[in-house]
């Protein structure tokens, strides 16, 4: 017995290719390859029998929990910090506006050392703020707080711009209408403006945890290096190539694995009904 | 498609023509070896040398250069690991010249280098150093190894932590660092800034930053040496040209470029 389809599952799926010239294609693929093939480079390079005493060392657990905790706090300060900053960069106008702007894209784009060396100015023991700091008794030179401080400035940025962007593209409409029903303006951002600002949120958060979870250059610079306090994954690849290559190798999947498991949960969450 | 197509092949045709180019040049080093038998012969030398040696082998090649014209030299300065890994990885090179002789052990184990022209051209001790104001009054490593002291070493899996572990080891003390760095750069970066109230670096690092940093001597450091090993690469491309240079860093003018800058020649 046949089975006769519905009409509409039989029409043709479109095709690949319209309305995209064929060079773009061969080069598309060409690009996709170079993206692809270092990770499948990697994997073959990995010794699996190795793997299990490579990731459970000392080291290795260390690193790896100080990672989480560090990127985890410095994500959790981008939120406080960074939605406020958002919203008086999308939605107030005064004049200095354009170059606050400007100045919180700076960490993005200058090289991660010279955060570092930037940060030391600023917060180290002979720094701006650290010598004070330091005369009252508190000294963050090569602790986990240093970390966490270098990482909250590099990815600062990806939350800030994030949320904005959002902001702007949503509008300011329903906080206008809940205003004039009479909400207060506290009410209204946590019962408007932040439902609102969710998707954002989300990714604003991904990106933040990814950029501080990679944070290389400005922690080995301003914070050192030491197992347990101030060595965190990024560091002890660096370090681990030193003397065992094939550790660093194992590491590496560990953060590469981290990376996609965070990126599954950011972009293929169920779609929300509103949006 | 037509278009497609010819992109492809001008890629491919680009890819191809670069491989070959790399290829080329590390299978077939008898082809060059004929030209460069004279040291009068044009030839570039890729020198892969220990950061530790950028000062000294930069001067040393300027006296070799206006000796033999003809020669250029090129240097990658790195830590010693990473230069054994850029050897193996197919770094064009001539020379490696590395801060420790496990390294050099591992590119001789990897047939990286010609094991008849490896030689030690020189060696380095550790010394202290602290910021000119001296914070936490250190003057001697057990008062750098005390509580409350911010003291900043190499990671023991580089030479100048190795080093600095046999030391400690030797003189009976426990060192309880705040960071351990990757290089002596760092080290030397952490104490110069006030980061840090003492560091253990090389000699030769100790004199980069005189208005900075204050040097104190350790007590039996002159036992405990890293000696620099040099060698000319299997796969050198100039092979005479390579041997001329490496008899001219331990040759009397080399010798005293070396010590000028803290080293310790053989």
């Amino acid at each position: 017995m046949t089975i006769t389809k519905p009409v509409n599952n039989v029409r043709p799926r479109p095709t690949l290719s319209a309305g995209i010239p064929s060079s773009a294609i061969v080069v598309a693929v060409l690009a996709g390859a170079f993206f692809v093939l270092p990770f499948i480079a990697l994997l073959a390079g990995i010794t699996w029998s190795d793997l299990p005493e490579l990731l459970t060392s000392r080291s290795a657990l260390d690193a790896l929990w100080l990672s989480l905790r560090t990127a985890s706090a410095a994500t959790a300060i981008c939120i406080v910090f960074g939605v406020p900053l958002a919203l008086v960069l999308a939605r107030s106008n005064f004049p200095g506006r354009t170059l606050m702007r400007s100045v919180v894209l700076v960490p993005l784009v200058i090289p991660p050392v010279v955060a570092g060396i930037v940060l030391t100015e600023a917060f180290g023991r002979r720094g701006l703020i650290g010598e004070q700091l330091s005369a009252l008794g508190i000294d963050i030179a090569f602790t986990t707080a240093a970390v966490v401080l270098a990482q909250t400035f590099v990815s600062l940025p990806f939350m800030v711009t994030t949320l904005e962007s959002h902001l702007a593209s949503s509008g300011e409409h329903y906080e206008r209408v809940a205003l004039s029903l009479g909400s207060s303006k506290w009410r209204t951002f946590w019962t408007v403006t932040l439902p609102l600002l969710r998707p954002g949120l989300v990714s604003g958060v991904v990106l933040t945890f990814a950029r501080a979870l990679g944070e290389f250059g400005a922690t080995i610079t301003f914070a050192g290096s030491l197992q347990g306090t101030t060595r965190t994954m990024p560091l002890e690849i660096y370090l681990a190539r030193e003397a065992d290559p094939d550790a660093a190798v194992a590491l590496s999947l560990v953060l590469i694995l981290i990376a996609v498991l965070v990126i599954a949960v950011a972009y293929f969450r169920p779609k929300h009904p509103h949006r | 498609m037509k278009r497609a197509l010819t992109t492809l092949t001008t890629m491919a045709s680009v890819i191809i023509l670069m491989l070959t180019g790399c290829s080329a040049n590390s299978s077939t080093p008898e082809v060059s070896e004929s030209d460069a038998t004279a040291t009068g012969e044009e030839a570039t030398l890729n020198v892969l040398a220990a950061a530790s040696l950028q000062k000294s082998l930069e001067e040393i090649s300027e006296e070799f250069t206006a000796q033999h014209p003809d020669v250029t030299i090129d240097f990658n300065f790195a830590g010693s690991a990473t230069l054994v890994h850029n050897l193996d990885s197919g770094s064009p090179a001539d020379i490696l010249a590395s801060a420790d002789e496990l390294n050099m052990d591992k590119a001789e184990q990897a047939h990286l280098i010609d094991a008849d022209t490896r030689t030690l051209f020189a060696s380095n001790t550790l010394v202290g150093i602290v910021p000119v104001d001296n914070p936490a009054q250190v003057s001697n490593l057990q008062e750098a190894t005390a509580n409350g002291v911010n003291l900043v070493i190499c990671a023991p899996q580089v030479p100048c932590g190795a080093l600095s572990q046999r030391l400690a080891e030797a003189v009976g003390v426990n060192l309880q660092p705040a960071s351990e760095e990757q290089q002596v750069v760092d080290v030397l970066g952490k104490v110069r800034s006030g980061q840090a109230d003492a560091g253990l670096v090389y000699a030769t690092d100790a004199g980069l930053a005189p208005n900075e940093v204050s040097t104190f001597e350790i007590e039996g450091a002159d036992e405990e040496l890293n000696y620099y090993p040099i060698a000319r690469t299997a796969n050198s491309e100039h092979p005479d040209v390579a041997e001329t240079f490496i008899e001219f860093v331990k040759s009397d003018t080399g010798r005293s470029i070396l010590e000028a800058h803290g080293f310790t020649t053989p």
